[in-house]
């Protein structure tokens, strides 16, 4: 490498990711005049990490627009924040997220994001998030679009093995592409790469064997290496390295990047059932949004980390269409042999399950108080006997949305060291250092808010930080 | 018949995208598909016409190609469009001209410009043909009134009876009967769709035409080809009162009505569909249906091809050239009434019907 082509590869600003904290980083520092190169890992067809399958985010606001239906004030949304994570967050981070996202509506828009307004009054809208046009694909081709419009300069299939890190500064970083390595110099760098969810070795140093048998939400390219480089570095954990946010997906799904289609909603309209065709939690425990994301856990607990989710026809139709249709047969006994469990263990459960359901007013969209006596685990609500043939079955396995694990950060998106002292030109965004502000739970849309405002953040502390 | 590989597919795609809706903002295609939760044929047949090919889902879409689920709804949908337009093509047998439709009509044409180029070298010889005709009655100098006019509207009347028996077993097979068509508010609001070009708009965005960037030009030239084509026929309608309810013969002064609307709408035209075509050439490969992309191209260039010699021969028409450029004009002109219904333009049938049921159900489903 000559000394011009060394100069060349000066950058003020490394971004190194290329979801929406990444995007929101790179396009922050470049407006702030900094020279910016973006690293994605992933091929271009593959780029924008976990954002690719999002679908809306949500943001402080004190009014409705077109695309909201009303007010969420910031007590609210604190409440909502505290509630999904026990009080796991650090008080300061969270607040600055929630103020700091008041404006983001406004400038997704001025970035080339479209809101999706109501087509004919038919649409989805809420009043706490906002759904942008088209989901998360086309919320990233909008931003990759506008960063390279603003100058910042994107390679893809360009994934970061080595971080320089010396003292607390960065120097450098090495980067694999097209077969070779090479080394890139900037005055600062941008973490904005994600958690470890795609990294089964990773996984299974917390869950063994059974990582075998988990899908992943995302692309492949989620790896972590960034993440593992800067713990080893002497970054500051945060978050619980066993924990991820998953949820029950169809167990016939991709092993990756089955996004938001292979998830399953039937859990609570049914029974679900390990391989030995015993129940094995409260299908009917809460409403389903609040949870839709423990059953990823709950499986992953189960033996071979399969799960069965059994229905009859009454409940059919109350439930997202699934990818793959449900597995029918004629009688639970012809059902049990179509999933290869024991035909008398499943027609116990089912039997005994029938008994102890109690009548009363059925109510899909609230706590209702169909519900079952005597029996452990119990089904607290939506509890309708199986008894109307055909019966159909999914087979569900936990497909993992993220991981919990990240790195510390301060109020200027600066990585926190083991010293307490931040790194000086090292910066943090996106799901990287979500831990900090969601320690564990989940809240729709949340993880978007965190990368955009930290992605903000470190975008202009790293601007500002090289040209000073 | 529909290929069942071809609706197997579309249905595998339809359940994907059922269980995902990310792009129900884009288009009609996605709310309609929410309204189902399994795809019949006729469904699927219904939903390829509802699509206008903007191809902002394909760009939108985290399953598209190299993605394992391979997921490419506007090229399984112009898939299942050009075998609506050949299964519902009246008299059956024709339905072979789909196969290579840009080849067959591109033919057609040609075809039809030599008959009438021979006819009238055979029936008045050359020296009325290359030579000059000025003053009232000139074109019939060349083409005698009755010779260019019968065969027009027959082959005119033809296609559209042909394309009218196309639609109303489509409408049969995918919505139900007849007396449903009486429903004046649906009627209304497919036809304001249809003339804006609603579902081009990509939910505000545009179409990511001719590539993954939003533009809105696919949209502005359609609306010029379409409305030219209106301005065209519009300058032959009021042509027809000139010639029958008052007695003037054509040529008709450059001031006058016919001239004024045949010439903008030729202008309007000869933009719209050169424009399409420049952009058809640049466009994606990846969400195109190759077949769909042959039967454009071949209407787009007989569309500009008439525009282009009905424009020449207003400039030439006092030259010995007028005679040639008449012949291959009405040529071109009845190329083009002859493949209507056997080419791209039975998409403004198909489309429409499906508009028409699309506002139907939807306000049937929102209970208004």
């Amino acid at each position: 490498m000559g000394v011009s082509d060394r100069a060349a590869r000066t950058f003020d600003v490394l971004v190194v990711g290329g979801g929406n904290a990444a995007l929101c980083a790179a396009m922050t520092a470049r407006r702030a005049a900094a020279k910016v190169l973006l690293l994605e890992a992933s091929p271009e067809a593959f780029r924008g990490g976990n954002s690719r399958h999002t679908r809306d985010i949500r943001y402080l606001h004190d009014r409705s627009t077109d695309y909201l239906t009303g007010a969420y004030p910031e007590d609210e949304f604190w409440d909502d924040l505290f509630r999904v994570t026990g009080g796991e967050t650090n008080e300061r981070l969270a607040g600055l997220t929630i103020r700091e996202s008041a404006d983001l509506g406004e400038w997704m828009a001025r970035h080339g994001i479209r809101w999706q307004r109501p087509l004919h009054g038919t649409l989805h809208l809420s009043r706490t998030n906002a759904f942008f046009l088209g989901g998360g694909k086309a919320l990233v081709n909008a931003y990759y679009d506008t960063a390279r419009r603003l100058g910042v300069q994107l390679a893809y299939d360009s994934e970061v093995r080595e971080l320089d890190i010396r003292e607390g500064r960065f120097l450098s970083a090495v980067v694999g592409r097209e077969g070779e390595s090479r080394e890139i110099r900037a005055k600062t760098v941008i973490l904005a790469s994600g958690g470890f969810e795609a990294n089964i070795p990773w996984l299974k140093e917390y869950w063994g064997e059974a990582a075998d048998n988990f899908a992943i939400r995302g692309t492949p390219y989620n790896q972590g290496r960034v993440l593992r480089q800067l713990l080893d570095h002497g970054a500051r954990p945060v978050g619980n390295p066993r924990e991820f946010h998953a949820i029950a997906v169809d167990a016939r799904g991709p092993k990756f990047d089955g996004g938001i289609v292979t998830r399953l909603d039937t859990i609570p309209f049914g029974i679900a059932v390990n391989e030995h065709a015993r129940r094995f939690y409260d299908e009917g425990e809460d409403l389903w949004p609040k949870r839709y994301a423990i059953w990823g856990g709950l499986i992953a607990r189960q033996p071979d980390q399969i799960a069965f989710s059994i229905l009859d026809s009454k409940v059919m139709e109350r439930f997202m269409p699934s990818v793959f249709p449900a597995i029918p047969a004629h009688s639970v006994r012809e059902l049990a042999l179509a999933l290869k469990l024991a035909p008398t263990a499943l027609e116990a459960t089912v039997a005994e399950f029938n008994r102890s359901v109690r009548p009363g007013p059925y109510d899909p969209s609230g706590l209702d108080g169909c519900r079952t006596e005597g029996l452990e685990p119990p089904k607290s609500h939506w509890a309708l006997r199986l008894d109307v043939p055909p019966f159909y079955a999914y087979p569900l396995r936990p497909g993992i949305t993220f991981t919990y694990l990240g790195v510390t950060v301060d109020e200027r998106a600066r990585v926190v060291m083991q010293d307490d002292r931040p790194a000086q030109n090292v910066f943090a965004a996106g799901e990287i250092m979500a831990g900090n502000v969601l320690g564990r739970g989940y809240l729709a849309g949340f993880g978007l808010t965190i990368g955009s405002v930290f992605g903000r953040i470190a975008g202009r502390e790293a601007a500002r930080c090289a040209v000073a | 018949m529909l290929s069942p590989d071809l609706l197997a597919e579309a249905g595998r795609q339809m359940a994907i995208c059922n269980a995902c809706r990310y792009c129900e903002g884009y288009c009609a295609v996605f709310p309609a598909m929410e309204r189902r939760r399994t795809f019949t044929d006729t469904d699927l047949v219904y939903l390829a016409n509802l699509c206008f090919e903007c191809r902002d889902c394909y760009y939108a879409c985290p399953y598209a190609p190299p993605h394992q689920l391979a997921v490419n709804v506007p090229k399984v949908l112009a898939e299942l469009r050009t075998e609506t337009y050949r299964d519902y093509a009246a008299p059956r047998f024709v339905s072979r001209l789909f196969r290579r439709n840009g080849l067959a009509v591109g033919l057609i044409a040609v075809a039809a410009v030599a008959i009438v180029a021979l006819l009238v070298l055979a029936l008045r010889g050359p020296s009325v043909l290359f030579a000059t005709h000025l003053g009232e009655g000139a074109f019939y100098a060349v083409i005698p009134f009755a010779g260019m006019v019968l065969p027009a509207s027959a082959l005119l009347l033809y296609a559209l009876g042909a394309l009218l028996v196309g639609v109303v077993r489509f409408w049969r097979d995918t919505r139900g009967t007849l007396r449903e068509l009486i429903d004046a508010r649906a009627v209304v609001r497919a036809t304001r769709d249809a003339l804006g070009l609603e579902y081009l708009k990509g939910g505000g965005a545009g179409c990511t035409y001719p590539d993954a960037r939003f533009s809105h030009a696919r949209r502005r030239l359609h609306h010029l080809v379409f409305y030219g084509f209106l301005l065209d026929l519009a300058a032959t309608t009021v042509a027809a009162i000139y010639h029958h309810v008052l007695g003037w013969q054509a040529p008709y002064p450059l001031g006058s009505l016919p001239v004024v609307l045949g010439t903008v709408g030729g202008v309007l035209l000869l933009v719209g569909a050169g424009g399409l075509l420049s952009l058809k050439r640049r466009s994606d490969r990846q969400p195109a249906d190759r077949a769909m992309l042959g039967m454009d191209v071949g209407f787009l260039a007989l569309l500009f091809l008439t525009s282009l010699t009905g424009l020449l021969l207003l400039a030439l028409r006092e030259t010995p050239a007028m005679g040639t450029l008449l012949a291959v004009h009405l040529g071109t002109v009845g190329g083009l009434f002859i493949t209507l219904p056997y080419g791209k333009f039975a998409h403004v049938a198909f489309r429409y019907a499906a508009l028409v049921q699309n506002s139907i159900e939807s306000r049937r489903s929102s209970g208004a």
